[in-house]
């Protein structure tokens, strides 16, 4: 299984491939993922410029461990055959499709990338896929998406062009997505896929993307994508467990194994019942905890 | 490959540079960079190196650099050339294959 499939992804932040001022050096603020753009930054007459500077970034610039998502163009196109082969050849560690609407759309990158892998000597299973949904379509065919491959670790609402195809526009209050956004966090964890929240454009309200943020965590998401730097601290502090949180995530572990082992099935910890339905939510928080290098415990 | 067409790639943003070739006999290189008299060296380096892997022998070629990484250089010398060498996005897409890990690298 490729070590990525579930990786830490809090943050999932947008870089035009054609721009060398963005993709030079982001990782200087630490995101998650970026996600280098060959679909709507890149102007239709860029399209050939863009692959070759996102060929050289991939195999010349050290992201330092970022993972480098590539968004390729969508399948209506006629560009996205061409951007799986730079993405293979490039060795991008993983692709995101867009305008995904069904099962189908994912075996169709899929069957591109394995003969490009086959082509460029890449290993089957090394790059992986997400699928961007951004149509009532594409949300509605979010579970059959899930289950199509392996290789896909999870979706991404796209809300520009999905509340044009709802007919209606982004409000920031978020009744738009409502919907949306909790059918597709049921179609991921149904099929154990990780989901990921659209863009929040306003960068002078850093307080409405701090709530919206706080909103989908609470909803289940593990991540959103980003378009702006200043928006990853916020985001990283919201998806990251507080020292509260890992705490008690380590009593529940730690008190669930002892007691397992004494045949007691219920118990209490800091006055709250505890059983083991708690059991994997905490051990979710102390795996998030780690991979975002915030816990120092023994577990 | 045969510059048959003028063609160019690149901007004058910031780290990025912009690559002109026309049809020429020879290489004719002209650089301008703000970072010429550090790096004008590296730059006719890596641009010469680029164009032999592609193998053009015959082309007229103007660079105006504005600061850009070694990966830029390459790439916008790839996106000239191809154009200008019957590579344009159209072509591409009707089923032209690059040669990504070969000629462009």
């Amino acid at each position: 299984m490729n070590p990525n499939l579930n990786r830490l992804r809090r943050s999932m932040m947008f870089l035009n491939a054609q721009k060398p001022s963005l993709i030079k050096d982001p990782y200087i603020y630490k995101p998650d993922s970026i996600m280098l753009d060959l679909e709507d930054a890149v102007a239709e007459n860029q399209k050939d410029a863009a692959r070759y500077s996102l060929y050289h970034a991939l195999k010349e610039i050290d992201y330092r461990g970022v993972e480098r998502v590539v968004r390729i163009n969508g399948l209506e196109t006629a560009h996205w055959k061409e951007d799986v082969r730079v993405c293979v050849a490039g060795r991008c560690d993983s692709i995101r499709i867009s305008k995904t609407e069904s099962a189908a759309d994912v075996h169709a990158v899929e069957e591109e990338m394995k003969k490009a892998e086959e082509e460029f000597g890449v290993e089957h299973g090394s790059i992986l896929i997400m699928a961007a949904l951004e149509s009532t379509k594409g949300v509605l065919a979010a579970r059959e998406i899930c289950e199509a491959s392996p290789l896909l670790f999870g979706i991404a609402l796209s809300g520009g062009d999905y509340t044009r195809d709802l007919q209606t526009s982004i409000t920031g209050t978020g009744v738009e997505f409502q919907w949306a956004r909790g059918y597709m966090v049921n179609a991921a964890r149904c099929a154990g896929k990780q989901v990921f929240d659209t863009v929040f454009t306003n960068l002078d309200d850093m307080e409405g993307f701090r709530k919206e943020t706080e909103m989908i965590k609470m909803m289940g998401f593990d991540g959103k994508s980003i378009v702006n730097p200043r928006q990853i601290a916020v985001c990283h502090e919201v998806f990251t467990p507080t020292e509260k949180e890992i705490i008690k995530a380590e009593k529940i572990v730690k008190e669930v194994d002892e007691k397992k082992a004494m045949g007691i099935g219920v118990f209490t910890v800091d006055g709250k019942m505890i059983d083991i339905a708690f059991y994997p939510g905490a051990k979710r928080t102390i795996e998030l905890a780690k991979a975002a290098g915030v816990y120092e415990g023994d577990l | 490959m045969d510059v048959t067409t003028t063609a160019m790639a690149g901007t004058l943003e910031s780290s990025d540079c912009q690559v002109t070739v026309e049809p020429g006999s020879g290489i004719e290189l002209s650089i301008e960079s703000s970072v010429i008299n550090q790096y004008g060296k590296a730059i006719k380096k890596t641009i010469l190196a680029t164009l032999e892997r592609l193998d053009v022998k015959n082309a007229k070629v103007t660079v105006v650099d504005k600061g850009a990484l070694d990966c830029t250089l390459k790439a916008r010398v790839e996106g000239a050339v191809f154009r200008a060498s019957g590579y344009s996005e159209d072509e591409i897409c009707a089923g032209k294959k690059l040669p990504w890990g070969g000629a462009i690298q």
